[in-house]
């Protein structure tokens, strides 16, 4: 055989290199590889974030004064529904699962890909698809929806604009989603390699098997509700419109039976990345394993049970909503156990502050931040005075932004030397997050006051009282917008002329490390055979630099 | 030239693994229609006596022969996955055609059952319909959408069904297949057939440069392989058919049978 | 592993007959069953039979009886999500 293997390394040309039947684009978009498949996912989706991002900075330059600044009322209700539909739909659900996931988690667990790869490549093209037709749904008929992401009915049945697409977008989505849950699900319990228990797996493949389950199980709810809105835009039956009997708060448990369980699809991949992140950059093996994987299913689980904290003030039954209440304070207890296990594993390790660290742990500052106003707006009384104001909006997005989004950057600092086999200017890296830290809670600090004083999320209008705070969370955005710029071009840079990566360059304990960098097409020449904890710090490992 | 490619046998078959995929795809489908049954068990609650009176509209004879014909094609759905499990491809094909009659069989009461109602003006936004109670516009309603789109889940099986057909009818074997990365060394060289002693029985043309995927393949023979990557897909579609049909286990009472 | 992957093989033909026949008798239970006017209690009953109906599908037809546990496991899981799902709901329609 020409390939050789030194030390179990293969030594043969990475996947970047790999010749397929096909040539040019096409090796790419009909790959099976779940490695180009997770490349595809990520440069798909920095484009929609980055657009995203760009509709966020002009919703805030809007909002810098009173009344009419850059758009009109109409249009400022398409961008924030574009807005959240983009960044949602598009970017932080499928975010960490469909990127670091496809490309990591096969490599983890000691196998040469997941278990189905052309349905892996179908789910693409199924995010493609969703997307398109959410770009199409711009420039057709009446323009985008003004529903906001969550399409409540009955607004969303009667609206000239269109939501029929946008809908129909966001099944299309879901449907790629499932396929992905699917297939990691399914990976997981099929291709551990020998010695791979289920305890001896990377917490980062426990999270994706608790992500898996959300989305296969809470995915169909969406996926009918939004069926029913174009069932009862185009046909006409009477499902939740009051005009023909039906009750529109169904419409609401409904979505958020879906939305509440998917926000743990967009957090429990990243807290799975942060417990590979810590005990890298600590150089100690993780605290409390068997907890953190079992928060995890908990998490899942407990997640089932709290959507009605989303629909205090929709008229459901005073029973309702003390039962959802208590419920939803019981998700504070496996979290809770994360973070207090992150933090004893931190405790006395000899802390190794490289820019996936800082990153990481930016996040456990901002989620924390999330977490706690997240009690606040739980607790049934707290809620009726900050509902629908900024201080939800702020919280969204010091969960969503400070928790998963800095993750995905997290990660990108992590394993992006991996995947792309080149360094970045770690220099750089440091001032970008300096930039985003001051801007994002520049910005979001100033809508948790502006909430807290009563400005109510959505409006176009607000008072003079509010203008200094909306004018700071603006420039607020314009700082977070250029750390945004910066750490991608360094990152985009680095990852094309940077520097060569070596393969282990943050002595990271996981098989992803055992292989070379970039990986090879087959990830391992021989299945590895596992036989220690995954983090286990006593055997040093190959070149730590 | 062994040194330089590889051969790929056979694509490696995880029978458990398929079938653990196939579950928790219908584990969504039983999620999708669970939101429906909430939405039913809801709208029950809140207007009884307008959903028993819906259901008094409902042919009760059609319904519980559609039940029949389902139970049916699932017991023939069954039988022809035993049958190709025991290798007898014949036979299986033989059940799948009846599986397939019994799904368009339903599908045909289906057509004519609601072709009774849309022509005595109950169908969704019809003035006649919006004139009833709301109890009875949101019973019609959930009977359109449930029975609808759980006939979508029949005619899809039944696409499957064919797709199924044509794969254990073929008679195809793809024996072995070169690694597309080394084939430009290929490029302007002869392929050729050789027995157990060397000689050639055939010779190719030089192959061109366009060639990105070499492989052997016999027509006329079914191979083991082939037979156990369909026992796979019959199984599955087997799976899938079953679910169908209790998802219209439950639909028939809730629907048919709950008139006074 | 070999064992699992073909221990359905084993199933006889007359089961599935058998089982077939159970199935079309609970159906003609559950149509006589709504010919008498039970009230509110005929809709459980229904769902009652309909469930019985359903496990014999489930156990015998789709073979979750034979396969591994995790199998029988994971139907479980979802049967329990959707029960919430509609218990949490019916906590508000109830008491409104």
């Amino acid at each position: 055989m020409a390939n050789g293997v030194v030390e179990g390394i293969a030594i043969d040309r990475s996947f970047w290199e790999e010749r397929s039947r096909y040539r040019g684009i096409l090796s790419w978009i009909l790959s099976t590889d779940h490695k180009r498949i997770g490349i595809l996912y990520l440069s798909s989706m920095i484009v929609f974030f980055l657009v995203a991002v760009g509709i966020g900075v002009l919703m805030r330059l809007e909002m810098i004064s009173p009344g009419e600044t850059i758009v009109s009322a109409q249009t400022y209700n398409q961008l924030f529904t574009l807005h959240g539909m983009i960044m949602i739909f598009l970017f932080i659900i499928p975010g960490i699962p469909a990127v670091f996931g496809n490309f990591f988690l096969p490599l983890q667990i000691g196998a040469k890909d997941v278990a189905f790869p052309r349905l892996n490549l179908l789910s693409w093209w199924l995010y493609m698809l969703g997307a398109c037709l959410a770009l199409l749904s711009l420039f057709v008929g009446n323009g985008p929806a003004d529903t906001g992401w969550t399409f409540y009915a009955p607004y969303s049945i009667r609206t000239g604009t269109n939501v029929t697409i946008a809908v129909i977008a966001g099944f299309i989505l879901g449907f790629s989603s499932i396929l992905t849950g699917l297939n990691f699900l399914t990976t997981i319990h099929r291709l551990r390699a020998p010695g791979m228990k289920w305890f001896r797996m990377p917490l980062f493949v426990w999270s994706l098997y608790a992500t898996g389950w959300i989305q296969i199980l809470a995915t169909p709810i969406l996926g009918i509700t939004l069926a029913l809105i174009v069932v009862e835009r185009v046909l006409g039956v009477g499902i939740f419109d009051p005009a023909k009997g039906g009750d529109p708060v169904l419409y609401q448990h409904l979505f958020w039976i879906y939305s509440h369980p998917a926000v743990y699809i967009m957090v429990l991949p990243a807290m799975g990345v942060i417990s590979e992140i810590i005990p890298t950059f600590v150089r100690r093996t993780i605290f409390g394993y068997k907890m953190i994987a079992f928060s995890s299913m908990a998490i899942a689980f407990v997640g089932y049970l709290v959507w009605g904290h989303h629909m205090y003030t929709s008229g459901i039954s005073d029973t309702s909503r003390m039962a959802f209440s208590f419920l939803t304070f019981l998700v504070a207890i496996p979290s809770a156990v994360k973070v207090f296990n992150w933090l004893a594993t931190m405790y006395k390790g000899s802390i190794d502050f490289q820019p996936p660290f800082l990153y990481g742990i930016s996040f456990m500052f901002l989620f924390t931040i999330g977490g706690l106003t997240g009690l606040i707006l739980g607790a049934l009384a707290t809620d009726i005075h900050v509902h629908d104001t900024y201080f939800v909006v702020a919280h969204f997005h010091y969960t969503m932004f400070g928790g998963a989004g800095f993750i995905f950057f997290a990660a990108l600092h992590y394993w992006g030397p991996k995947m792309f086999g080149r360094m970045y200017n770690k220099k750089l890296s440091y001032y970008a997050w300096g930039l985003l830290f001051v801007g994002f809670n520049t910005l979001y600090m100033s809508m948790f006051i502006l909430g807290y004083k009563g400005m109510p999320r959505r409006y176009y209008y607000y008072l003079p009282e509010f203008h200094n705070l909306q004018v700071s969370a603006t420039v607020g955005s314009w700082i977070l917008v250029a750390g945004i710029l910066l750490m991608f071009g360094n990152l985009i840079y680095g990852f094309w002329k940077g520097e060569k990566a070596s393969q282990n360059p943050w002595g990271g304990t996981t098989l992803e490390w055992q292989v070379a960098t970039p990986p090879p097409l087959e990830n391992f020449h021989k299945i590895p055979v596992v036989e220690t904890e995954p983090y286990d710090h006593r055997h040093k490992f190959r070149e730590v630099k | 030239m062994n040194h330089t490619a590889e051969l790929i046998m056979e694509k490696h078959h995880d029978p458990v693994g398929a079938r653990i995929g196939m579950w928790l795809f219908l584990f969504t489908e039983l999620l999708l229609f669970g939101g429906l049954f909430l939405l039913y068990a809801i709208y029950l609650h809140n207007h009884p006596e307008d959903f028993h009176y819906g259901s008094s509209h409902l042919n009760q004879f059609v319904g519980a022969l559609n039940t029949i014909i389902l139970l049916t094609s699932s017991l023939t759905m069954v039988l022809s996955v035993a049958m190709l499990q025991r290798r007898k491809e014949n036979l299986a094909v033989l059940f799948l055609v009846l599986t397939f009659l019994l799904g368009a069989f339903f599908l045909l009461n289906k057509y004519f059952e609601w072709s009774a109602k849309i022509s005595h003006g109950l169908y969704p936004g019809s003035d006649v319909l919006l004139s009833r109670s709301y109890g009875e516009v949101l019973f019609f309603g959930l009977y359109y959408v449930m029975t609808g789109l759980h006939a979508l889940h029949v005619l899809i099986g039944m696409v499957v069904m064919l797709f199924l057909l044509r794969f254990v009818t073929k008679k195809r074997a793809k024996v072995a297949a070169l690694l597309p990365a080394d084939l430009e060394q290929f490029q302007g060289k002869r392929l050729y057939l050789a027995d157990e002693q060397g000689r050639r029985i055939w010779e190719s043309e030089p192959l061109g440069d366009s060639v990105r995927e070499v492989a052997v393949v016999v027509d006329g023979v079914r191979t083991k392989e082939h037979w156990k990557a369909n026992v796979i897909k019959f199984e599955n579609a087997g799976l899938y058919w079953h679910l169908v049909d209790i998802i219209w286990i439950f639909l028939f009472p809730l629907f048919y049978l709950i008139a006074m | 592993m070999e064992k699992e992957q073909t221990v359905h093989e084993n199933v006889h033909i007359g089961t599935y007959v058998m089982v077939w026949l159970a199935l079309l008798m609970l159906t003609g239970l559950t149509v006589t069953v709504a010919g008498l006017n039970l009230q509110s209690f005929a809709i459980v009953v229904a769902i009652f039979i309909a469930g019985l109906k359903s496990t014999l599908v489930l156990n015998y037809f789709m073979h979750i009886k034979y396969e591994s546990p995790i199998f029988r496991n994971m139907v479980l899981v979802v049967i329990v999500t959707i029960a919430i799902i509609i218990g949490l709901t019916f906590v508000d329609i109830s008491f409104r």
